[in-house]
């Protein structure tokens, strides 16, 4: 059972306090787009997933919490939470994935 | 060597020392007919046929680590063919059809044990739901009967059936025909047979690339053991088809989540058939060791790691134990993880991709064992057709984008 | 005082005398004791069989790593367990155990017939036979093969036992309680923080109580630990738990501890926990988990008296039990020495140490000379004798082809030792192989642990002392006068002069697995350790290979001719040692595995003698039988009781939402297909939701309350993920939007009044709201009072009839619920079910989503386009009810079905075809969704879905059952009052 960092609450809880709710930054078409685009890109935006072996833009659920939504990087290999971050702040980068996983190493081995 | 007790006798004889290999570790050859990705029973399954039924012999199925070690050797082996909807009821049947006989023709005992899979209501709605089954499989020409909770008692005698536990039994559909069979053997069984006939079998050979010629076709992969060139390549490889796809260019609608399963020590034979429960979210059988093997749904999140959280193996646990408070003094032996690949309809993806050569097997989710040889003899007359047979034909990507999906998991849907 | 008890020695006391029974012979032992400490010292080895020849077995070893000593203890109907290790249970008085595996008895089992034709049987020879003929595998070789089966025996009984759970934290959680986990306690406890020290044993302190005659710092050992165990049990901070195995690591330091309650206990009482399940969250773990000691691999190595030489120094430590008169020590380690010191110094013969080394450390030497043992160099036992009890070895020096026959009892086995990596695995931490220990050790963590001691490769009692109290925190080296622990060779395969095809040198005790197995199975081209073991099933008995994996590996990579880094290390999973089920159940039994949720009305209705239903997490009541009245008929009297006068109905279970915010309109305009900008407050209106893919998700009436307010019903089934789908869009896809969500559902009880009777019920009771026709029409709502208790009364139908449902805070629900029925008495008030509920929303055509619809039915399918908005520009499903195979032809279409007997009621579910004559598989048209015998209309009723059904209006289409055809006419399916006037009735 991992320990979630949930975002709104700034504490690390229990899994069994959240629910997964799928991949993260899939924005929902608007109005307009959706009566432009073509049936296949409709698909894909509802059912196509990058289903990453490795780093994985993610959303959870603090439905036994907070009541947020938020997002959160976890590597599917090792299930390690790399770094959690509020509903609507944009995809991470590389770069911000590389410093948060460089920080987490520093505060274990401060432990 | 034709494996029977007669050549069991004179191995006895000699000490056992002249068994051949069953199936010989080989390099990769520079160029293959056709290559599979992915060497668990549906991808071993899929060369055999390619070879036994379809003519195509110089074949390829590279493994990235040891065979059957995927999902094929970490499910709770249950096979039936009771599906709702008649696109599935002719694939699963096509496999339980298979499977009748498949130890003969592989000539590797594969302890098919057709001990009966009865599923039980628990609510209105199982019945409701259950009953629909059965119609349709009768009229499919799939056996499947309605039990009444004293007829699914009398069947399964550890059943509990009172009426006043939280989830009572309301009834069961049985299929009689279905069952258990011996995982590993199936792998086994389907490479020595494929070698046999002339197919190599490469383990240890991750595929790191998918090349493609100027057309936008294949033409070959790159593997930890070089590349190998073929214009045919079918891949078959579960957990890992997003990744594998990738490769190519393809995003797939697949998700890849953990299952987990477990047994109990091994203890004097008491279940006499498969039980499962949708109510519960839990399966069980016995093992022709004794143990009890147990399976339930999938972990909520997606994940590569093959590691269970506790808090589900302690629900798969009290669901058996509901619907079995007998079992409640047996002992978890072992735990294992494997890695499904779901489609947004719980149904699989069998047939062509938009890329020219490359076919697919996959989306099989927590169902991939009973199917193992109708998905590889579909996979199989895809790669040698270039076309779809007309049993896989209706499982294709594109009705992710006409909307045509054949959801038996929202048809068997709760709510009221 | 028995014959192989050395009086003075070990933790068992003298004094107190336990009975028991092994087989239903009377035995006697020490409080203390174990069953296998116990027979031993009754001078009884035999034990068990082993699982697939029936062998005769003792113990192998004297702890949790046994895969041999397996018995079942008796406590009383439903309370046998299977597979106890005898080496681990304790002796209480009475205890009651059985062998297993045997027939008739252990002595003579007729299942020892396999031993006799075993080469018959090597690894994976199933599946070369039992082919032919072919029918012969259901009927003639699986029922056999299934019968030979299994281990213990099976359950027969539902476990009366109970069972507990906890959770708790800690900052460090040290497992293992040997030298290594007591010192780290020690040192770690002078932080303050919370320490948890669990072992598995009765008794702390491992090692050391194996070997009480190691001086620490100058003094005994049993000293030492005495010492440290008070001031441990003294510190408030530490947390010791006992007979507590650690038996699953899982992510993020969340550990599972499965306690023994009651496993030790006289006449335990039901009723009492026998086990608990402790989940504890630590900051770090310390894994001193220790090691296990390699049995070694020869022919003959199973008679039972042979046993590993730690086994043999446990016995006599611990338990004061000798192991034998005269007693062989065969080994490859300098580990054995010591047990064989111990075994002298406690009076017993030492025959021989034979030795497969040529060399030996002059300290051990000088000990043995010392004690006057003999120690034979280069040699290996080739064969052993004697049928229950091992009585002579064969020795084989290779050097000079000399064998003797060396008589012994006893003969005490080492090939080395292996680190326990268990929960260290679990954890996912790094292994990495260590040439010279012959083992794997910890490598990189994966979590916040950390291995110390044995089961980090440092074994020997000083070494495990210092690195416990590094791991907590402290710094100090300890001394003892222990035989340094030293090293051995490991031997893929030991020296003899015999064909290996003649030799039965078993690997995995229990699954009688031998080397010639493991090399078979790498000659057939299983090379992967993974295949070996799946192959021959090493490490696949109930010991998990704590005894096999590593000399399987050994054997196995020498035989592929690779490395064993090359040939890998299968992985180790939960549970370390196999846990009962109902410690993982814990209280989660029955009633509380899933938490039946009733109503404020429930106590009414049961009390009223309804029969209930399970509906989601609810029951609900089903219909209320009067005077043995079946379902049948208390449904028909039901219906009619509601439509010719009144009926009364518990509705709270319907989901609840309160929909709230400047922009809750637009949010209802996104969520729900229908329009909601124009509904005026005070208006209902039914609500149709789809998710993304167009498919009908969840139905309900919603009432706007005032603009910005909404209260929304949905499907009991669906409340939750109803409520979940609508947070999910508004927080991530609708931020904009001013809006806050509530879940209600328990907030409100809901009692349905449908009925011409209805407002004159209700009128009495009700204040603060113009009951009129013309002041208060159909589909819309009013604030007020009932009973005095504010209401939310919504006058709307499920039933066709004049209907209200009446929304109340639900503490007042029954009350309301009572007074109602009081009065409605002289109406001739009828409660009614969910099922009456059913047959009256049918005879109008209404939808159960779920029932009606299955997840493949759009709205239009339903006969609903008049609930989809064709003006709003979006709502989730729009997009997709334009894709082409939702609008495409031969879509199954919800229409009316009357058969052409009118007494005939349909099967739901039941198939609908064009012709029932063709052949099989048919072409199936849709099926039946719902059906009914309808009372007033003195027929029967059916809704089905048929592909292209709307264009099919009055065909006759068949319905194909077993022996007969039924034939049905499609109509509208609105089959009572299609006109909508008794809505109406003032």
């Amino acid at each position: 059972m991992f320990e979630i960092h949930c975002p709104y609450c700034n504490e690390k809880r229990s899994e069994i306090e959240f629910a997964y709710a799928g991949e993260a930054h899939y924005v929902r078409p608007t109005a307009q787009e959706q009566t432009e685009m073509s049936d296949e890109d409709w698909s894909r935006y509802m059912f196509i997933r990058d289903n990453i072996r490795g780093e994985h833009a993610e959303r959870w659920w603090h439905n036994s919490g907070c009541n947020m939504f938020f997002n959160a990087i976890r590597d599917t290999v090792t299930d390690k939470f790399v770094m959690t971050y509020k509903m609507g702040q944009p995809r991470r980068t590389e770069t911000q994935i590389e410093a948060a996983r460089k920080n987490n190493a520093e505060q274990k081995a401060k432990s | 060597m034709k494996y029977s007790a007669i050549s069991l006798f004179a191995n006895a004889l000699s000490g056992h020392k002249k068994w051949p290999v069953q199936f010989p570790d080989k390099e990769p050859k520079k160029e293959y007919d056709a290559i599979i990705v992915g060497g668990g029973g549906h991808g071993l399954g899929a060369a055999y046929y390619l070879a036994k039924r379809y003519g195509i012999t110089n074949v390829a199925v590279l493994e990235k680590g040891w065979i059957g070690g995927g999902n094929t050797g970490r499910n709770t082996t249950i096979i039936r063919s009771n599906y709702l909807f008649d696109e599935s009821a002719a694939m699963y049947d096509h496999a339980v059809d298979l499977w009748d006989g498949l130890g003969q023709e592989l000539n590797y005992n594969l302890m098919f044990s057709k001990r009966g899979v009865l599923m039980l209501a628990h609510n209105v709605h199982d019945v409701q739901s259950f009953q629909r089954h059965v119609h349709a499989n009768r009229l499919n020409g799939v056996d499947n009967k309605w039990l009444s909770p004293e007829e699914c008692k009398a069947f399964c005698p550890p059943l509990d059936i009172s009426p006043h536990r939280r989830y009572p039994v309301m009834g069961g559909a049985l299929q009689m025909r279905a069952g258990t069979a011996r995982h590993d053997s199936v792998a086994w069984g389907y490479a020595r047979a494929a070698s046999k006939l002339g197919v190599d079998i490469i383990q240890n050979c991750k595929v790191i690339g998918i090349r493609r010629d100027p057309d936008g076709a294949v033409e070959g992969v790159e593997t930890e053991k070089g590349y190998i060139a073929s214009k045919k390549i079918g891949v078959s490889a579960a957990g890992n088809t997003s990744v594998v796809m990738e490769m190519a260019g393809l995003r797939f609608p697949l998700e890849s989540y953990p299952l987990q399963a477990l047994v109990s020590e091994p203890v004097k034979p008491v279940m006499p058939c498969v039980v499962m429960s949708n109510a519960v979210h839990a399966y069980i059988s016995q093992s022709d060791k004794g143990e009890l093997v147990i399976g339930a749904g999938t972990d909520q999140y997606t994940s590569y790691s093959q590691r269970g959280p506790l808090h589900l193996q302690e629900h798969n646990v009290a669901a058996i134990c509901e619907i079995f408070p007998i079992f409640k003094r047996q002992r978890m032996l072992r735990s294992w993880g494997g890695i499904v690949d779901v489609t947004p309809d719980r149904s699989p993806i069998v047939g062509k991709t938009p890329v020219k050569g490359l076919y697919v097997n996959c989306g099989w989710g927590t169902g991939g064992f009973k199917a193992t040889p109708g998905a590889a003899d579909m996979l199989a007359y895809t790669v040698a057709h270039d076309a779809p047979h007309k049993i896989n034909a209706p499982f294709n990507l594109d009705r992710f984008v006409g909307g045509r999906l054949i959801d038996e998991a929202a048809a068997a849907a709760v709510a009221h | 005082m028995s014959l192989f008890r050395k009086t003075g020695r070990g933790v068992v006391d003298d004094s107190k005398v336990i009975n028991f029974t092994f087989d239903g012979k009377a035995y006697q032992g020490l409080e203390g004791d174990t069953v296998a400490s116990a027979l031993l010292a009754n001078g009884n080895h035999l034990m068990g069989r082993s699982f697939k020849y029936h062998r005769p077995r003792g113990v192998l070893g004297a702890g949790w790593e046994e895969p041999n000593a397996l018995i079942a203890v008796d406590r009383g109907k439903g309370r046998v367990t299977p597979n106890v290790r005898a080496t681990t249970q304790e002796i209480y008085e009475g205890l009651k155990a059985e062998s297993q595996n045997r027939s008739p008895n252990l002595k003579f089992d007729m299942g020892a017939f396999n031993n006799a034709f075993s080469m018959f049987f090597p690894a994976g020879f199933y599946n070369k036979t039992f082919m032919w003929p072919k029918s012969f595998w259901d009927k003639v070789y699986e029922p056999f093969i299934r019968n030979m089966a299994g281990l213990g025996p099976a359950p027969d009984a539902d476990d009366p036992d109970v069972y507990a759970s906890t959770y708790g934290h800690c900052e460090t959680l040290i497992i293992g309680a040997g030298p290594a986990g007591i010192a780290a306690a020690l040192s770690a406890s002078k932080s303050g923080e919370r320490i948890i020290l669990v072992d598995e044993n009765a008794h702390m302190g491992g090692s050391l109580r194996s070997t009480p005659n190691i001086e620490i710092g100058g003094k005994p050992a049993s000293k030492w630990l005495e010492a440290s165990l008070k001031a441990l049990t003294k510190a408030e901070n530490v947390t010791l738990m006992t007979r507590t195995t650690a038996t699953g690591y899982y992510h993020d330091n969340f550990v599972a501890l499965a306690e023994r309650v009651k496993h030790h206990i006289p006449n335990a009482k039901i009723g009492k926990v026998r086990e608990a399940l402790h989940r504890i969250r630590a900051g770090k773990v310390i894994l001193a988990q220790g090691g296990i000691e390699r049995p070694l691999v020869f022919n003959g190595n199973d008679r039972p008296g042979i046993m590993l030489a730690s086994a043999a120094q446990t016995y006599l430590g611990q338990y004061g039990v000798a192991v034998g008169n005269e007693v062989a020590v065969f080994t490859s380690h300098d580990s054995a020495y010591q047990a064989a010191f111990d075994v002298a110094d406690a009076n017993t013969r030492i025959a021989a140490i034979i030795d497969v080394r040529s060399t030996i450390r002059d300290d051990l030497i000088m000990g043995a000379t010392q004690r006057g043992i003999k120690i034979i160099k280069s040699a290996a036992i080739t064969k052993t004798f004697g049928k229950l009890r091992v009585n002579a070895c064969e020795v084989y020096e290779p050097e000079s082809g000399k064998k003797t026959k060396i008589n012994c009892d006893a003969i005490l086995m080492c090939g080395g030792w292996t680190p326990s990596l268990h929960l260290w695995s679990h954890s996912k931490g790094g292994i990495k192989w260590d040439a010279d220990l012959a083992a794997y050790i910890p490598d990189m963590p994966n979590e916040n642990a950390v291995c110390i001691g044995a089961c980090n490769g440092d074994f020997g009692v000083a070494a495990a002392l210092s690195a416990g109290h590094k791991a907590g925190g402290g710094r100090k080296a300890y001394k003892t006068n222990e035989i340094e622990f030293g090293s051995g060779v490991v031997l893929s395969s030991l020296p003899s002069y015999l064909d290996s095809s003649k030799q039965k040198a078993f690997v995995d005790f229990q699954n009688d697995v031998t080397e010639k197995d493991i090399k078979l199975a790498v000659s057939e081209g299983f090379k992967s350790i993974e295949h070996v073991k799946r192959y021959t099933t090493n490490g696949m008995a109930t010991d998990q290979g704590k005894t096999s994996n590593l000399n399987a590996l050994e054997i196995a990579s020498k035989a592929v001719g690779k490395p064993i880094e090359k040939v890998g290390l299968t992985t180790f999973r939960p549970p370390y040692t196999p846990t009962t089920f109902g410690t993982f159940t814990g209280y989660r039994d029955n009633e509380l595995f899933d938490p039946t949720r009733k109503t404020p009305i429930d106590p009414w209705a049961e009390a009223n003698g309804a029969a209930f239903e399970p509906v989601g997490h609810w029951r609900r009541a089903w219909y209320f039988p009067k005077d043995g009245e079946d379902m049948h008929a208390a449904v028909a009297r039901e219906c009619k009781a509601t439509r010719e006068s009144l009926g009364i109905f518990d509705a709270s279970t319907l989901g609840k939402i309160e929909v709230v915010g400047p922009d809750a309109a637009k949010f209802m305009n996104l969520m729900y297909t229908n329009p909601w900008s124009k509904l005026p407050a005070l208006g209902c209106r039914y609500g149709l939701m789809c998710r993304e893919d167009g498919y009908i998700y969840d139905d309900g009436v919603v009432g706007r309350m005032a603009e910005d307010r909404f209260h929304v019903t949905t499907t009991t089934g669906g409340a939750p993920r109803v409520y979940r789908h609508m947070e999910d869009y508004l927080q991530t896809e609708f931020p904009e939007l001013d809006v806050w969500l509530t879940s209600t559902t328990e907030q409100w009880a809901v009692i349905a009044i449908n009925g011409p009777n209805a407002r004159k019920l209700i009128e009495p009771f009700v204040e603060g709201i113009d009951l009129s026709p013309e002041a208060f029409p159909h589909m819309t709502l009013r604030e007020g009072k009932i009973c005095g208790v504010p209401t939310r009364l919504f006058r709307v139908s499920f039933t066709g009839e004049l209907g209200f449902e009446i929304n109340i805070p639900a503490h007042y629900g029954r009350l309301v619920w009572e007074n109602l029925f009081e009065a409605g008495q002289q109406y001739n008030i009828c409660p009614y079910g969910t099922e009456t509920m059913h047959v009256l929303r049918a005879e109008k055509g209404f939808i159960i989503v779920g029932q009606d619809t299955d997840g493949t039915v759009t709205a239009h399918d339903a006969g609903m386009s008049w609930a989809v908005s064709k003006k709003k520009r979006d709502f989730v499903g729009k997009r997709s009810l334009a894709r082409p195979d939702l609008v495409a032809k031969g879509r199954k279409q919800l229409i009316g079905l009357l058969t052409e007997n009118p007494n005939e009621v349909l099967e739901e579910g039941a198939q609908i075809v064009d012709d029932p004559n063709q052949a099989i598989p048919m072409d199936m048209l849709g099926h039946v969704t719902s059906s009914y015998w309808s009372e007033p209309l003195g027929r029967s009723i059916a809704m089905a879905v048929v592909r292209d059904g709307f264009d099919r209006m009055d065909e006759t289409l068949s319905i194909p059952m077993p022996g007969k055809v039924i034939k049905a006419k499609v109509v509208k399916p609105v089959f009572y009052d299609p006109k909508g006037e008794r809505l109406n009735v003032v």
